[in-house]
């Protein structure tokens, strides 16, 4: 395991293949966090805040915005390895979240390699609920400095 | 767009990042996934989607953003320019058709650089998608 709070100094040594940081697991999904992070996001789609509309849509209750989770993957990695150094962040949606889920965020480093006088890692990044099941899957290369 | 302080902090905050890069000085770095915000700036002279899709049958598959020089800070003014790159259609596991859609926007700054490429991949479902899952 590497370095995972902001600022802790994470090394090209450190990041060898199948290095991880420590999981994150967050706080129980709220209707709360779906509508603060639509807000910031300007995505207003009512299927995530509106009951009836998420019912007139099959569903019994709204879900979560895919996109707050793959925002809070991000963060994951940014607290992990630093905010500028990201070059290329990437996620595929699988199962959805619903209010009360708790998710849990992991990352490994998958390869690594020069380019252009850059040192780069890529990174897999999970996200699944307290079922086990997949919420989403994330990819992340990030330039290491040090 | 402009890449605004506030709401640079604001995104931080609803993402989960209380990272000093993301919150500190005039010209923080924004958060990977901060350009969705161009949702805001959307005419229909730089928008690739019709408006108006039913978001009952809307979900959304998958997102990817590269930055060559890494995510655009604070005060950066950003020109995004969207196309549909790819549309093409599936068969669900259900047997319902699924549309899905590619959408393309290029991110460049006042020197004409590019800052940021984003692939946003959405589906269109035949019934409501709860009807469908």
């Amino acid at each position: 395991m590497t370095g995972t709070a902001a600022g802790d100094p994470v090394t090209w040594d450190d990041l060898h293949i199948g290095a991880s940081a420590a999981p994150r697991v967050d706080a129980p999904l709220t209707i709360t966090d779906f509508v603060r992070y639509q807000g910031a996001s300007g995505d207003m789609n009512p299927i995530h805040h509106d009951p009836e509309f998420a019912r007139r849509a099959g569903y019994e209750q709204p879900f979560s915005v895919g996109m707050l989770a793959a925002g809070r993957a991000a963060s994951y990695v940014t607290d992990w390895l630093g905010p500028q150094n990201v070059r290329g962040f990437g996620v595929r949606f699988r199962e959805q979240a619903w209010p009360g889920d708790v998710l849990t965020y992991t990352g490994r480093v998958s390869a690594r390699r020069e380019e252009n006088g850059e040192r780069l890692v890529d990174l897999e990044i999970g996200c699944t609920r307290q079922t086990g099941g997949e919420h989403l899957t994330a990819w992340a290369t990030v330039v290491v400095g040090t | 767009m402009r890449v605004e302080l506030g709401k640079v902090r604001e995104f931080a905050r609803a993402t989960g990042s209380s990272h000093p890069e993301h919150i500190e000085g005039e010209h923080p770095v924004s958060p990977v996934t901060f350009l969705q915000t161009a949702a805001f700036w959307r005419t229909p002279a730089n928008e690739a989607l019709p408006a108006g899709r039913d978001m009952r049958r809307v979900l959304h598959a998958s997102v990817e953003f590269v930055f060559p020089k890494g995510p655009p800070r604070a005060g950066t003014r950003l020109t995004g320019q969207q196309r549909i790159e790819k549309e093409w259609t599936k068969t669900g596991r259900r047997g319902g058709r699924l549309d899905f859609v590619l959408v393309v926007t290029d991110y460049t700054d006042e020197k004409g650089d590019l800052v940021a490429h984003v692939r946003n991949t959405t589906v269109v479902t035949a019934k409501p998608t709860g009807a469908t899952a």
